[in-house]
């Protein structure tokens, strides 16, 4: 169980649309990830999934049932929040325990799935402590505590690792795709990060001012960008862009390279190296091209060039990749 | 920034402020308690003696006293009730979105500003008035026989004003309050399958309870010494059954001229104030620790 469908789904605030008409298949046990710049309106589409919000329009099925209005708590569907909105003045234990509290549980039960949450998140040892105890990654873990042991039919995360350091963002992300892999569960993952849509998505949906810009696994996004926008968004460091008398001999009105792609040649697009990002296993060259916007280059972690040494770049001619003038992706 | 010289400096200049606040305190403390171990009657001026504790040990078994001391905690008990739980409610209302919020909002906090004297009065003359009062009229256009509040439920109705003029202080407090409640943790308690009850229970009180807190401390102190209400209502009667504390030693000191025993009178309520700010700070002075 796990399925969720939207059909023309719309929202508007007033008179901004935030969703456009949309319409979107997550199978069961998929981890689907929205990204999307901030207010392309990732989150709205989120809550209106949880129904926190109303949709102004279409329908949401959930296991085939329509459910475009039935309070939140009845769709069996648990969310995770960028704050975590953990219950201040209840212990971890009753924060995990509350929604089985308000489903009427009785307290044996609820103690043993609790204490089967608590092992699996590492929480055991501090569930008597109150949330402003713990630090960030615990919190984050009580609060997927919650969601858990109301056995969902689908977990909803907004942003949840926005919050916490960079190391701590690594370890979660495993932890959660873990989680994933033991649960089998639908999980819908809002980000504005593209590494975590990377890393963690069975299937990223690339959002764009509450459009659906493209909808496909991490690699076949990578690939096979639909447009200029998924191009752009998807890959770090950013996708190069072309345009002009260059892209013209591709036949295209733009043509973007990877840094990945674009190896330091004896002839070739001419340029004078800017500053060099070293990460040890790579290095990234920003390089001001001659007649054109800089551009940026991967190359091994020991590439030592001087700020302002002349280079020459060649792109891989089998990944070019060429857009037309709407930025639509040629075939 | 806090060096051993600057915080020397800050000391001196501060020193003055201190000192005129710490005479301000304690001259007329230290003249009450001179007082009260004196015959001083004002109907026999410059005949003053040294008493003793007999001021203190008249005072203490009056009769009145105990009554006083009853109608006292009934009071602050009573306006902290209707004030805690109809502020709360009130609170709640104004939290909702609606037309002309900050209007309302202004026109809340309105019987807060209009000065004791003046309230009770109004409600004395213009409300509770067994002949010309809104509420007679009322009762009598339902058929129903007048009630003559302040001679009827004389201490009753005093609680009703008083509550009256805190009601909006607590509301306000509360309300910011409840604005400040993270609304993350209510869309979670929603999405936990908590109805609005529970909500309310599960989430926002316990979020108040701090703020009920300051409610109540602040509240305390000025309730322990409501004075004016009951001067321009019932004058403490019939008898003395609307008679508080505060109202007690004026009687005793201005009525009936006696100085030494309203100045011990004085001293017995400073130190009751003590004792209930200390039961308050025992009972819920952690809710203010972060």
């Amino acid at each position: 169980m796990g399925q969720i469908t939207l059909k023309q789904v719309t929202k508007s605030f007033g008179n901004t649309d935030v969703i456009r008409p949309l319409d979107l298949e997550i199978g069961e046990g998929e981890f689907v990830v929205f990204v999307g710049p901030s207010g392309c309106g990732k989150s709205t589409l989120l809550r209106l999934i949880a129904g926190l919000e109303d949709i102004s329009s279409g329908q949401i099925l959930i296991d085939g049932q329509d459910a475009s209005h039935t309070p939140p708590a009845k769709r069996g569907l648990a969310m995770v929040f960028q704050s975590y909105a953990l219950y201040p003045h209840m212990s971890v234990r009753k924060n995990i325990a509350f929604p089985l509290k308000m489903a009427g549980m009785d307290q044996a039960a609820i103690d043993a799935k609790v204490n089967g949450a608590a092992k699996v998140l590492n929480l055991t040892d501090y569930l008597d402590r109150r949330p402003g105890q713990l630090s960030g990654g615990q919190r984050q873990r009580v609060a997927i505590g919650r969601a858990i042991v109301r056995e969902p039919k689908a977990f909803l995360f907004d942003e949840p690792l926005s919050n916490l350091d960079a190391a701590l963002r690594v370890n979660m992300r495993l932890e959660i795709s873990e989680l994933h892999q033991s649960l089998k569960t639908t999980m819908i993952y809002v980000t504005h990060d593209q590494v975590e849509a990377m890393t963690m998505a069975d299937k990223i949906v690339v959002l764009s001012a509450g459009r659906i810009e493209q909808v496909g696994s991490p690699l076949d996004l990578y690939r096979h960008p639909a447009n200029k926008f998924v191009a752009g968004f998807i890959g770090s460091p950013k996708m190069n862009f072309v345009t002009g008398p260059e892209a013209a001999k591709h036949g295209a009105d733009t043509i973007g390279i990877r840094p990945e792609h674009l190896k330091l040649s004896d002839s070739g697009w001419a340029g004078k190296i800017g500053v060099t990002e070293r990460l040890g296993s790579d290095t990234f060259l920003h390089v001001h091209m001659d007649g054109m916007d800089t551009m940026t280059v991967r190359t091994e972690g020991d590439t030592a060039l001087k700020y302002g040494a002349p280079v020459h770049l060649t792109p891989d001619p089998a990944c070019i990749h060429r857009f037309d003038a709407q930025g639509k992706t040629l075939a | 920034m806090a060096t051993a010289h600057s915080r020397i400096a800050a000391r001196f200049m501060l020193a003055p402020a201190v000192l005129m606040l710490l005479c301000w305190m304690i001259v007329p403390l230290a003249m009450t308690i001179y007082f009260s171990f004196l015959r001083y009657n004002l109907l026999m001026p410059g005949m003053e003696q040294w008493a003793g504790f007999d001021n203190y040990s008249y005072f203490l078994t009056d009769p009145a006293f105990f009554t006083a001391l009853k109608n006292t905690l009934l009071l602050v008990g009573g306006v902290l009730l209707i004030t805690v739980i109809g502020g709360t409610l009130l609170a709640l209302l104004l939290d909702q979105a609606m037309y002309g919020q900050g209007f309302v909002r202004i026109m809340v906090i309105a019987p807060f500003f209009v000065m004791p004297t003046v309230s009770a009065l109004v409600w004395k003359n213009m409300f509770m008035n067994p002949v010309n009062g809104l509420f007679a009229y009322m009762a009598k256009a339902v058929g129903l026989q007048p009630f003559d509040f302040l001679s009827q439920a004389p201490l009753a109705s005093i609680i009703l004003i008083v509550a009256w003029q805190w009601l909006p202080f607590a509301a306000l407090i509360l309300l910011t309050a409840m604005q400040s409640l993270d609304r993350e943790q209510m869309e979670a308690a929603e999405m936990d399958g908590a109805g609005t009850f529970s909500r309310f229970i599960y989430i926002v009180v316990p979020h108040l309870t701090r703020a009920v807190t300051v409610v109540i401390l602040i509240q305390t102190i000025f309730l322990l010494s409501v004075f004016a209400e009951i001067l321009v209502t019932t004058n403490g009667g019939p008898g003395n059954a609307s008679t508080n504390i505060t109202y007690l030693v004026y009687a005793q000191s201005l009525l009936q001229f006696d100085v030494g025993g309203g100045s011990a009178g004085g001293i017995v309520a400073v130190i009751l104030a003590n004792i209930v700010a200390i039961f308050l700070m025992r009972m819920i002075g952690k809710n203010l620790e972060a």
